[in-house]
């Protein structure tokens, strides 16, 4: 099975409405070939799942300037004017979730969980509305699962079966989204022969991974 | 009562950094926190996590040597001393609430005599995000908060916080530039005092209600 595709076949895949997921934090590990892409397709209605809004000229930021995103989760968005006037304006939904809450329900939906339990919000505004659970004298809230139809993943070295390892601190979300969402394309910022990384080194098996694509040097 | 902004700024970073022990792992949150790295006692060997994937947070990097494949948590360029170690973000946040980080430094808006933490929002006006702190908050051992005493003369320790919380019932210690105090089973004790500072003074840019220890000493920096 040939993974490999073109900007344009992966674009065919992409459609308004859909919620897709990005790796990345502040714009750190982001795919950004894969989002710019997406802006000269003019896709709209994005529902999106990153951990931020990036900044108005980085990362999933952009998306949000150029007006295409209908909804964000994520856990912080203030390094982004434009994500606060939307949202105050109510032109655009905007759902925070704890940084750790967002990881930990990515991952949820990944591993077939039915969702977690954290204490994380206990006490606060994320409580409402959500379901409170006591074990062994300790409160904690059940977050659910949270799966995208898309997962846009930034990958440092990818093989050609889509095997991915991640340098440094780029590694945050991508590999959490890479395992829950229906189609997940990788951006590889080096593309290499398959064998050429260490089986133990690989981070994200190539099962997870649907399509690679090469990103801009 | 000492009004110089640095000197403020100084006074509080020294003292934070003398809560800290040997071998002990530590996030620092943005702004202030960040300045108790530069003040870590000598001996001390403490490791730094930075929640968006690593422990082993270095110093910032000067212009040339810039990797952009590390940044911190703020989204700075970053550096990572030997030994450090990188992660997904939910090993990150495992570490931070599975009982694995030892301390966590963050700022304030206000705190309250519960050891009620609001740090994360002001309706209306400022709605950035919790990003990591609620998880920091409820999963660090130790929650230090780091902050000026008041905000434009106005008491930030007080009775009840009236912005929504980052985490209820969590703060275990507070140090401005006036003093230290601690969250306890009977309420918040002012343990130490800084130079040049009265007791009347702090109390009267205290809301909260305010036990004066019985060894208070002057602050220790």
């Amino acid at each position: 099975m040939n993974k490999i595709k073109s900007i344009e076949q992966v674009l065919e895949h992409i459609h308004d409405g859909m919620t897709i997921s990005v790796g990345g934090f502040l714009a750190c590990g982001t795919p950004e070939t894969l989002v710019d892409a997406i802006i000269e397709k003019g896709v709209k209605d994005i529902t999106l799942i990153c951990n931020d809004t990036g900044f108005p000229d980085k990362g999933v930021g952009k998306w949000v300037v150029k007006g295409m995103v209908k909804k964000v989760i994520a856990s912080h968005v203030g390094t982004n004017p434009e994500t606060g006037r939307l949202m105050n304006t109510g032109e655009m939904e905007v759902e925070l979730v704890p940084q750790g809450t967002l990881a930990e329900r990515i991952r949820a939906a990944g591993a077939g969980l039915g969702g977690v339990l954290t204490p994380t919000g206990i006490g606060t505004v994320i409580e409402e509305g959500k379901q409170k659970i006591n074990v062994e004298g300790k409160d904690y809230l059940l977050e659910l699962p949270l799966k995208a139809d898309i997962a846009l993943v930034k990958g440092s070295k990818v093989d050609k079966k889509g095997n991915v390892y991640y340098k440094k601190s780029t590694k945050n979300f991508n590999p959490l989204i890479a395992t829950a969402a229906d189609l997940v394309i990788v951006e590889a910022e080096e593309m290499v022969e398959v064998g050429e990384i260490d089986p133990s080194d690989v981070m994200t098996p190539s099962i997870f991974v649907d399509m690679i694509v090469e990103g801009r040097k | 009562m000492i009004e110089d902004k640095n000197r403020k700024r100084e006074i509080i970073v020294k003292r934070v950094a003398k809560e800290l022990k040997d071998g002990d792992l530590v996030n620092l949150g943005i702004g202030m926190p960040t300045l108790v790295a530069n003040y870590i006692p000598e001996g001390i060997d403490i490791m730094l996590q930075s929640e968006n994937g690593f422990v082993g947070l270095g110093p910032a990097p000067d212009e040339a040597n810039i990797d952009p494949d590390i940044v911190n948590a703020g989204a700075q360029p970053a550096t990572v001393v030997p030994g450090a170690a990188f992660f997904d973000s939910a090993t990150s946040f495992g570490i931070i609430r599975g009982g694995h980080l030892d301390v966590t430094v963050l700022g304030a808006l206000q705190v309250d005599q519960e050891g009620n933490l609001a740090n994360w929002m002001i309706p209306g006006k400022m709605v950035p995000g919790m990003g990591g702190a609620m998880d920091l908050v409820v999963g660090a051992k130790r929650v230090i908060i780091a902050m000026e005493h008041t905000a434009k003369g106005n008491p930030k320790i007080l009775k009840k916080c009236t912005l929504p919380l980052t985490a209820a019932g969590q703060v275990d210690l507070i140090v401005t530039e006036m003093g230290v105090i601690e969250k306890t089973d009977k309420g918040l004790v002012l343990t130490e005092i800084a130079p040049e500072t009265t007791v009347e003074e702090v109390l009267a840019a205290t809301e909260a209600d305010l036990i004066i220890s019985e060894n208070l000493k002057e602050m220790d920096i």
